[in-house]
């Protein structure tokens, strides 16, 4: 176990330094999710004051609020491996990884975390300035916030290990982007980022509980809203536990699968 | 007194990949929709040979010989079709932790090391994934940079390094958990001729003070002649010899070069054998194997030699008259 610390601590800062090289490009990747965001927000609000002020039960201020919640949920769980792996593939960039006696996955959530940790300088700022130009309404309970640790936490290792186990994929075909196309779309409605999942039809809401976007942000995004009961929260820590679980098991079955398919294939 | 075992032990080692076939043109693309066809191809067919613990062994072939394919196999990078490669005892596609920690496969045309941070910033990498102590740590890097000159070099970015350099740094990073087995895949490709010869001296000292086992493969002669006594030779995947450097000379090559100096500084010796050089005086011969002692004895008694110098052919030749025969 102190050897899993040492070696994470160490990747932990190496990456740091790597990622510090490129601070332009992540500066501009950062731009593109807070445009993502402003578009959204600026459409419902829009919608809002069109219809009297208030969709459902959103207020443009509960609009702001879900928004930029959303905006640094979605940075705090995002992943990049479902197009990384076709890269490390193709090129054979995946083979000194497995020459070394450390699971890959270890140095990528190592780098993951180093990324969101650099970003955060950035991100925390443009939140203040959100909050001080749209002027959000947001009032959870404290049990709420409290709550909200474990279950952003919970939302960060699902998200991870469903797109490294989805990223697998790679393993046996390196035309990945169609199907990483596929799953993007469906995640940016499915885990209500194009709008509230209260706002949309029962039986989409239904389904959307039954996948597992809606429990990677939607479900983090509402508690912190204050919009969810303690047994709401319980059946979602659930579900996030249930997938977290799901794609641990996948991906113990999928990775020495793919790679015997990737060592028989060569690189 | 048992027999020691061997440290890499192939027997009847064999891979065979699928690769899709498909004609040029539009017509033939949309048919290989409906219908995908394979190919099989035999990288490696049946090979059977051992590696001594501490032996350096020179693994070679042409292009496409299915020499980087073996070394994946026993590096535990590729499953083998058909055989067993056992590496110290393990079977290397399992990969196991304690086989990983005590093998390194440095392949010329591969970067390890991380791009755009000091050098020493991977090998510090290379320490916490290896597991390695502290201290035993400091003293093989210290080792290592007196060995190859690193010291104007752990500090800098690996991008501004020169392809010789980061060669340097790449084979150091690779040892740095002192593995006992190296599979090297053209370690000096691209690299001048002064630094082949730092690599190669490198090498040496590394083998003799770790008594670590070295599986080479170079299409440069001279690493092969400085490095190893002993050749494995494969051609099509095929083994074709397996054995003494000087012995695969003796037996491939059945002629002598006989490089002649006259006085006069000229002089028609085509009678003598056949002439392959001629500059400055000095002309080569090359004469069949079984005569080289008659043919001297008549340029000694016949010509005014000021020098007369008897060679093997160049190892090159010996490795093209091999391809050639099989």
């Amino acid at each position: 176990m102190r050897g899993l610390a040492d070696i994470y601590s160490t990747l932990f800062r190496t990456d740091l330094a790597v990622q510090f090289q490129y601070r332009a490009a992540m500066v501009i990747w950062l731009i593109g999710r807070i445009v993502d965001t402003l578009v959204f927000l600026s459409v419902w609000t829009a919608v809002a004051r069109s219809q009297g002020g208030q969709v459902g039960d959103f207020t443009s201020g509960d609009f702001a609020a879900y928004y930029i919640i959303m905006m640094m949920m979605g940075h705090l769980t995002f992943t990049w491996f479902m197009f990384e792996f076709e890269y490390r593939v193709r090129s054979g960039a995946f083979s000194p990884l497995l020459l070394q006696p450390l699971h890959p996955i270890h140095r990528d959530i190592a780098t993951n975390i180093s990324y969101k940790f650099l970003t955060l300088a950035v991100m925390l700022p443009t939140v203040g300035l959100m909050i001080w130009i749209f002027d959000p309404v947001f009032d959870p309970p404290a049990w709420a916030i409290w709550a909200a640790i474990p279950v952003i936490l919970l939302a960060f290792l699902m998200r991870f290990f469903v797109e490294w186990a989805l990223a697998l994929v790679a393993l046996w075909t390196t035309r990945t982007a169609a199907a990483n196309q596929l799953y993007f779309a469906a995640s940016l409605f499915f885990s209500g980022q194009m709008a509230p999942l209260s706002l949309l039809p029962e039986w989409l809401q239904t389904l959307a509980a039954l996948l597992p976007f809606r429990w990677m942000l939607a479900f983090p995004t509402e508690l912190l809203l204050g919009r969810l009961t303690p047994s709401e929260v319980l059946w979602g820590a659930a579900a996030q536990v249930m997938w977290l679980g799901l794609s641990w098991g996948i991906l113990g079955a999928v990775w020495s699968r793919g790679i015997r398919r990737y060592s028989a294939v060569g690189s | 007194m048992a027999a020691q075992a061997p440290a890499i032990d192939v027997r009847e080692l064999s891979k065979t990949y699928e690769v899709p076939v498909r004609e040029g043109g539009l017509a033939a693309a949309i048919k290989s929709l409906v219908q995908r066809q394979t190919r099989q191809v035999e990288a490696v067919k049946q090979i059977s040979f051992a590696v001594a613990p501490g032996e350096i062994v020179g693994f070679l072939g042409p292009n496409g010989a299915g020499k980087t394919t073996s070394l994946k196999m026993l590096s535990g990078l590729l499953h083998p079709s058909g055989g067993q490669g056992r590496v110290l005892g393990f079977e290397p596609f399992k990969r196991q932790r304690d086989f990983l920690r005590q093998i390194t496969l440095v392949m010329g045309n591969r970067n390890q090391l991380l791009w755009d941070i000091p050098v020493i910033d991977s090998f510090e990498r290379n320490r916490a994934i290896y597991r390695l102590e502290r201290g035993a740590y400091r003293q093989t890097v210290e080792e290592l940079t007196a060995l190859l000159d690193l010291d104007a070099l752990l500090d800098k970015p690996v991008r501004n390094l020169s392809l010789g350099e980061r060669m340097k740094c790449e084979i150091a990073a690779a040892l740095l958990h002192k593995p006992q087995v190296l599979f090297l895949d053209e370690p000096t490709i691209g690299l001048d001729v002064t630094m082949q010869r730092r690599i190669r001296a490198f090498l040496t000292e590394y083998n003799q003070r770790y008594g670590a086992t070295v599986l080479l493969t170079s299409h440069y002669m001279a690493d092969v002649e400085a490095l190893c006594k002993r050749v494995v030779v494969i051609h099509h995947g095929l083994l074709l010899f397996d054995g003494q450097l000087t012995e695969l000379v003796q037996r491939f090559s059945p002629h002598k070069t006989i490089i002649v100096e006259l006085e006069n500084g000229h002089g028609d010796l085509g009678n003598y054998g056949e002439i392959v050089a001629s500059s400055e005086g000095r002309v080569s011969l090359r004469v069949p194997k079984a005569e080289t002692a008659q043919v001297t004895g008549r340029l000694l008694s016949e010509q005014p030699v000021l020098d007369l110098t008897v060679e093997d052919p160049p190892i090159e030749d010996v490795i093209e008259e091999v391809f050639d025969r099989a």
